[in-house]
């Protein structure tokens, strides 16, 4: 990644307005994140709201950053790792987007769960550490997107394959309880859906780490078995 | 940088060096050239990309103690185009040029492409018509010129100069075209036209490009060249050039961050 300044000290001040706007934009969906595990664990519902709401300014951010993007590459045809930086970036803030999406979905599935008067806690399964492991690998991921950094992206990008493990053997304890006693079937679908929405973070901040490593190298590890060249 | 699957060459730099004067001004340069395909040369204001342009047609031979070392090899004769014994005449009959600024000659359109047909002894009148229909229909600008092939050039637009320049040049049937700057003249709608011709032509001749404009040698090029103080810093497909270059150097200079 190329830190030597522009001889346009605007075009300076675009990228990096354009760089800290993500990583607001990413701190939100880290906190939508972590209030929805919150959630999970405490039954404090009314965090919810604040979640949801915190979605919309999430959504308003990704259209703004979308369009800065657009008038960076209309006004100064950015070529090189200014390119790529513009490039990543329009799609980093897709998945940040989805992962709020997500957090959205643990809240509201959480929501239901205590409504219906269940605890998920009874299901003694390991969500709450599955949960934990995604929210690492946000931060992560953004500490990696705001610092550059490969070494750090690529260890996101690893982490994501504990993170599948630890759902589907979450998704195989669920099905066994069902089995075991039909009326927890309802909540035992909720946590599903809540476990599926975690793993699906996980996701984005390995998609995020995959664009970071783009950034600053150019190659495109996306749908490859290669981390490490 | 290794480079791959590649067409086949038309012509080579090996070790060139240049010199007006004292002043070196290319240092060193090794650089292939492949068949019809368009090579834009970039680089900073003194960097020795219209020098090295200039010498595929020894258009430096023009002036007292300018000299050349090393050879640019001429595929598929191998031909040193630099050697003393090659005639610079002959190779500016298969090396064409086009400049900065379209430059007329101050006869009819007609004469100005035939020109160079004369000059090889060409008197056939049919033949001559032939030609000169061929090479303005190669250039894009028959169809605005042929009903008037004995006005002056000089009357036409700035973009059909340039265009006719291209004819001109085209009417000896080169095997290289050198373009330095050929564009920067021009409004951009001029400017389109050209590019557009440029890639017409690679279908049939090789093209060396000097260009200003980034935009533009990332648009018309296959292979683009960075040359920095005389040398040629790197080399690459033109893909990989404005997207992912292996130079800070080159890399400094594409996103405009050298001053």
């Amino acid at each position: 990644m190329n830190e030597s300044q522009h001889l346009s000290s605007q075009f300076d001040e675009e990228l990096s307005r354009l760089r800290t706007h993500v990583l607001q934009m990413g701190g939100l969906v880290e906190t939508q994140v972590s209030a929805a595990i919150d959630a999970y664990s405490t039954g404090e519902i009314a965090s919810v709201k604040t979640i949801v709401e915190t979605d919309r300014k999430v959504n308003e951010l990704e259209k703004a950053i979308d369009d800065d993007c657009a008038h960076i590459i209309a006004k100064r045809q950015p070529t090189a790792s200014d390119l790529r930086l513009v490039l990543g970036i329009s799609k980093i803030v897709t998945d940040l987007e989805r992962a709020g999406d997500e957090a959205k979905k643990i809240a509201k599935g959480v929501r239901r769960i205590y409504e219906n008067g269940h605890m998920p806690s009874q299901y003694g399964v390991g969500i709450r550490h599955l949960a934990e492991a995604a929210l690492t690998m946000v931060r992560e991921a953004l500490d990696a997107f705001a610092r550059l950094d490969t070494v750090q992206a690529t260890e996101v990008i690893r982490a994501d394959s504990e993170v599948d493990t630890e759902f589907k053997s979450i998704i195989r304890q669920l099905i066994t309880h069902m089995m075991e006693d039909p009326r927890t079937i309802t909540t035992a679908i909720d946590i599903i859906s809540i476990a599926r929405a975690i793993e699906r973070i996980g996701d984005h901040a390995k998609n995020v780490s995959e664009q970071v490593v783009y950034v600053v190298e150019g190659r495109d590890i996306r749908h490859t078995k290669e981390i490490i060249k | 940088m290794q480079i791959h699957d590649h067409p086949q060459l038309k012509a080579e730099a090996r070790n060139l060096n240049f010199y007006y004067g004292e002043a070196k001004a290319l240092k060193n340069i090794n650089m292939p050239i492949y068949d019809k395909k368009v090579t834009a040369l970039i680089g900073p204001s003194g960097c020795g990309k219209s020098t090295y342009l200039r010498s595929f047609n020894r258009m430096h031979d023009l002036y007292p103690g300018n000299r050349y070392e090393g050879e640019i090899r001429f595929f598929p004769d191998n031909t040193n185009l630099l050697s003393p014994d090659v005639d610079p005449i002959e190779v500016r009959m298969r090396v064409g040029m086009v400049f900065q600024k379209p430059n007329p000659f101050p006869k009819s359109i007609y004469e100005n492409v035939a020109y160079g047909l004369r000059v090889r002894g060409e008197n056939n009148r049919r033949v001559l018509d032939d030609k000169v229909e061929q090479a303005l229909r190669g250039a894009a600008i028959w169809d605005e010129v042929k009903d008037r092939l004995q006005d002056l050039a000089s009357n036409l637009s700035g973009g059909q100069q340039q265009r006719l320049c291209i004819a001109r040049a085209l009417a000896t049937d080169p095997e290289l075209l050198l373009f330095d700057e050929p564009t920067s003249a021009l409004d951009p709608i001029a400017t389109g036209a050209i590019e557009e011709l440029v890639h017409e032509l690679k279908k049939r001749v090789t093209i060396l490009i000097v260009t200003h404009n980034m935009q533009q040698a990332a648009r018309v090029s296959d292979y683009t060249a960075y040359m920095f103080l005389g040398e040629m810093i790197e080399f690459g497909k033109t893909d990989e050039i404005f997207i992912k270059p292996q130079d800070k150097r080159t890399e400094d200079y594409i996103t405009g961050r050298m001053g």
